[in-house]
């Protein structure tokens, strides 16, 4: 016997009713590969090309609170907003954002990536120099290889100052396919 | 020095569980009230979790909680708890409350067999399910608790 799925189910959106998680996840279905995605009361925590939960729940119960559970309804809104960014529909998301375990400088230079256009670039060292330390392109390189909110926090749109695309957490793949989507490649 | 035992994801806590406590409440208080019971017994645990001090015997610790939502469905629906039978108590406490100061003492699992045995009248079988053991040793956990009480209440 395993627990029936419909009561498994409404255990959960009670759970998350309850306002009682420190966090909630789930896989969601994307054109780049299965996302596990995860969220907080004060926005999104995670994003991550590595879908399988095990790999993650650790993690995610040190930055967030023991209380983690798989919790579809509390990653609603990530998984539309989601859905409607790789329909075309969507360029900017509004979501809250998450950034606990992340280091003061790390933040700042999220917090400029954040603010690159739908469709736009830029390289490596304009990224350093908006986050207010020109001489980091390195750094900036490490921190974009480490987002933890890929596609919404938008490290694809950070490219080499020759125009190639570098790399990508995620492998380059992913980085072209968003980029095409973003009409930025053809 | 010993290191305390990580507390898990709540999640990876109620895969390892759902599926046993789901089954024990079925057999307690019958197949229509076990889903509410079932979800009860898991957001008390949900709401204790970020207060647990360490991760060891929590299978027990959801099979006492579970025990207690069973005592509380019957009590809600007015019925006698036939198949937990209260001891009576001269201040009227359950007797599960009382076990659980009296037993401070006593090895956890000691402990946890006698208040699971005594208090919340659990089978043999159940309790080692909830303490991850046979129930062989399970008897034995209870007897030498209530050994050990005994001693203890004569010096």
């Amino acid at each position: 016997m395993t627990v029936p799925a419909e009561l498994d189910r409404r255990f959960r959106e009670a759970a998350v009713r309850s306002g009682m998680l420190d966090a909630g996840y789930d896989v969601v279905d994307s054109p780049v590969g299965s996302l596990l995605v995860a969220a907080t009361g004060r926005g999104l925590l995670r994003i991550s090309f590595d879908p399988a939960p095990d790999h993650h729940l650790e993690l995610l119960a040190r930055l967030a609170g023991p209380r983690v559970l798989r919790a579809p309804r509390l990653v609603d809104a990530v998984r539309r907003e989601l859905d409607e960014y790789f329909e075309g529909r969507r360029h900017d998301f509004d979501l809250g954002i998450d950034l606990r375990g992340v280091t003061p400088f790390s933040a700042r230079v999220l917090a400029e990536l954040a603010r690159v256009p739908f469709g736009e670039t830029a390289t490596y060292a304009e990224l350093a120099a908006r986050s207010g330390n020109p001489k980091a392109a390195r750094a900036v390189g490490t921190i974009m290889n480490r987002n933890p909110i890929p596609i919404v926090l938008p490290c694809h749109r950070i490219i080499g100052a020759n125009g190639s695309l570098v790399g990508y957490g995620g492998g380059l793949d992913r980085k072209e396919t968003l980029l095409r989507l973003e009409g930025v490649l053809l | 020095m010993m290191d305390a035992v990580a507390i898990p994801p709540f999640d990876t806590f109620y895969d390892a569980h759902a599926e046993e406590v789901l089954r024990f409440l079925r057999r307690r208080v019958g197949r229509d009230r076990a889903d509410d019971a079932f979800q009860e017994t898991f957001l008390r645990a949900l709401r204790a979790y970020g207060r647990l001090a360490h991760a060891e015997h929590l299978r027990a610790w959801v099979f006492t909680i579970a025990a207690r939502v069973v005592i509380d469905t019957y009590r809600r629906a007015g019925e006698p708890t036939a198949e937990l039978p209260e001891l009576p108590h001269e201040d009227g406490r359950p007797a599960y409350e009382e076990l659980g100061e009296l037993t401070e003492g006593l090895p956890p699992k000691e402990r946890a067999a006698v208040v699971l045995r005594y208090g919340y009248d659990l089978t043999y079988d159940e309790i080692a399910a909830a303490l991850d053991s046979s129930p062989d040793a399970a008897r034995q956990a209870a007897s030498s608790g209530v050994r050990r009480l005994r001693k203890e209440a004569r010096t």
